[in-house]
């Protein structure tokens, strides 16, 4: 027989073969490119699902008492579980007031670090201090309640809280805030260790914000004869204020939610406080001490309600820094 | 020039900058004084037992043995269970996130749980997971935890794929790579760092969370290591022990806490010095 043809046939074979393959392995990884990215959308959409799982279990936790109570739950102060009677507003109460004496100690400090390190810090300096302002941030929240409590309350209690009682105690209009028992634990001390614990975060917020302002403006103020104060106040401030409030708001959020510190320190009474110094309560330091205990279902419930109040406040708060930040990043670039 | 004006431009900018430098010592008066607290606390009550026994009932000796244990395993499972979804996640947002609706919004919302409060989660996993099997678990714990990895590596996977150039993922495709070998074997991998560290992050974070623990995983007093069953852990451990009026208690308390703090802070500065490894790399 002749060799030759039967080869080339072969051959042909061969190469046919190979197209069908080809087509084959293409197609095939066609199909692998849709379903990964199928897949990756799974799991962002996942990441939305969250949160919706997350208002819908807790509304669906919180049904019989939203049932019992409905709008009452937010005006009422009774929270006596053994008469089974709930009521929202003391932890409430406590979870505004102790973030916002967060806020006015932890923002004006952490304006003051911010501007620190992107004005006055020498080179040198400016990556240690930045580091250590981040630590602030990576120490456990329980760590915060236990120094609080075991170290910071006593001497609070000690040496501070007896002179404010005695000397700010006195005075009109803002005495009564100061006056009761030198207990060392209460609202204010809970207020101060979350200022402590919030000021890593909008300390950086701010640094970031402040080091996107051009540096043609700040130079052109300098070169003007402008203080670093008044480049600080009419330059750098007005250019970055939306993203100046979003790292308050980011810190806020913080503060809200911030559990464990709070638990240590802030008595864990469900008595209404009038003064700082009176021991207190927030939502979740209410969650943390209860409900691990809580029987009955109107008591779950109540206390899953808290929570959905918590993360109703928080999640507004946070959805507003979000987007002023976002609107800072817009105007980036452009022209003011 | 008026001299007067002058003299009180200077004075309001020295006294501001005077506040800005206080501001700063503020914050690392607070740092110092915790540390020192915690280390002088933490290393008197650290011996081998820690290391070696359970924890004990009041007044006799005893150490964290299964509360370690039982944290490295959730933490452990929560970073195996939230990483792969929050990469994935954060893949579409970097890859697939220029056009649509799900991107941005899914963006956004994932800023918003990278900070809601812990606790809450913990709340989510009881109604959905406790309540549903009936009894608290290692397992819950560990879901707790890995829905607070999740949105952490989210973030970090999608911003360190943003900074690989275009450039490369157009030469894979040139080469006819498809899309999925391009961003697994070519994007993926040169952000690598970036994304380990971002996961290094989230463990740090997760390891010293109590709140969500609170009501999943519980507490256990003895050696466990079914994640079925209520699992010890060292922050429900130090919570406990420090809430409790005994004395050797509390010791045992600030030596789980000095661990805690130091596992985050060492976990904080690998993933930093990871971080520096890859930009100076480039």
């Amino acid at each position: 027989m002749d060799k030759y043809p039967n080869e080339q046939y072969l051959l042909r074979q061969e190469l046919n073969m190979g197209k069908y393959q080809d087509e084959q392995h293409l197609r095939r990884q066609l199909m692998l490119d849709k379903l990964f990215r199928l897949v990756t959308r799974g799991f962002a959409f996942l990441v939305l699902a969250l949160l919706v799982g997350i208002m819908l279990s807790l509304l669906v936790g919180a049904m019989p008492s939203i049932q019992t109570y409905g709008w009452h739950f937010l005006a009422s102060s009774d929270w006596d579980p053994v008469g089974g009677k709930f009521g929202a507003l003391v932890p409430i109460y406590g979870t505004l007031v102790t973030s916002f004496i967060a806020l006015l100690i932890g923002v004006p400090a952490s304006f003051g670090i911010a501007l620190f390190l992107t004005e006055l810090c020498p080179v040198w300096l400016k990556r240690p201090l930045g580091i250590a302002v981040e630590l602030l941030a990576g120490i456990p929240s329980i760590i915060y309640g236990m120094w609080g409590l075991f170290v910071f309350a006593p001497f609070f209690g000690e040496h501070i809280q007896p002179w404010l009682i005695d000397h700010v105690g006195e005075w009109p209009l803002i005495g009564f805030l100061f006056q009761g028992a030198p207990m060392g634990i209460g609202m204010f001390t809970a207020g101060l260790i979350l200022a402590i614990m919030i000021i890593p975060f909008i300390a950086s917020v701010m640094r970031d914000v402040f080091e996107v302002v051009p540096t043609m403006l700040k130079e052109s103020a300098y070169g003007l004869g402008s203080t670093t104060w008044e480049v600080v106040r009419y330059v750098v401030l007005p250019y970055t204020k939306t993203g100046v409030v979003g790292g308050v708001m980011l810190g806020l959020g913080r503060a809200l939610g911030e559990t464990m510190a709070v638990t240590f320190v802030i008595g864990n009474s469900s008595n209404f406080a009038t003064g700082l110094f009176e021991p207190g309560n927030s939502i979740a330091s209410s969650l943390a001490n209860e409900f691990a205990e809580a029987n009955g279902k109107l008591y779950l419930a109540s206390l899953i309600e808290l929570g959905l109040i918590l993360f109703f406040i928080t999640f507004i708060v946070l959805a507003c820094s979000k987007l002023l930040l976002l609107r800072l990043k817009k105007q980036e670039g452009k022209p003011t | 020039m008026n001299p007067a004006i002058y003299r009180r431009r200077r004075l309001v900018n020295a006294l501001n900058m005077g506040a800005s430098m206080f501001a700063m010592v503020f914050g690392l008066f607070w740092l110092a004084w915790i540390l020192w607290t915690l280390f002088a606390h933490g290393f008197s009550g650290l011996h081998a037992n820690v290391f070696l026994k359970s924890t004990p009932p009041p007044g006799s000796a005893g150490g964290l043995a299964n509360a370690i244990y039982g944290s490295l395993l959730m933490t452990l499972f929560g970073t195996l269970i939230g990483t792969p979804i929050g990469t994935l996640a954060g893949i579409y947002l970097a890859e697939f996130g220029q056009r649509g609706w799900l991107a941005p919004v899914t963006r956004f919302i994932n800023d918003i749980l990278l900070s809601a409060p812990s606790i809450v989660i913990g709340l989510f996993v009881y109604e959905v997971y406790v309540v549903s099997v009936g009894h608290f678990s290692g397992w819950a714990g560990s879901f707790a935890l890995a829905l607070l990895v999740i949105p952490v590596v989210v973030r970090t996977t999608e911003n360190m794929l943003r900074l690989v150039p275009n450039s490369l993922r157009e030469a894979a495709a040139a080469l006819g790579a498809p899309q999925w070998k391009v961003i697994m074997h070519v994007t993926l991998r040169s952000a690598k760092a970036g994304v380990i560290t971002g996961i290094l992050l989230a463990v740090a974070r997760i390891s010293g969370e109590t709140a969500p623990l609170l009501f999943t995983a519980l507490n256990n007093q003895f050696w466990n290591s079914n994640m079925n069953q209520p699992m010890a852990n060292l922050p429900m451990v130090i919570f406990q022990f420090a809430m409790s009026p005994y004395e050797d208690w509390h010791t045992l308390a600030w030596a789980g806490a000095l661990l805690i703090t130091l596992s985050v802070l060492s976990l904080n500065i690998l993933a930093r010095w990871l971080g520096s490894q890859k930009t100076a790399s480039h």
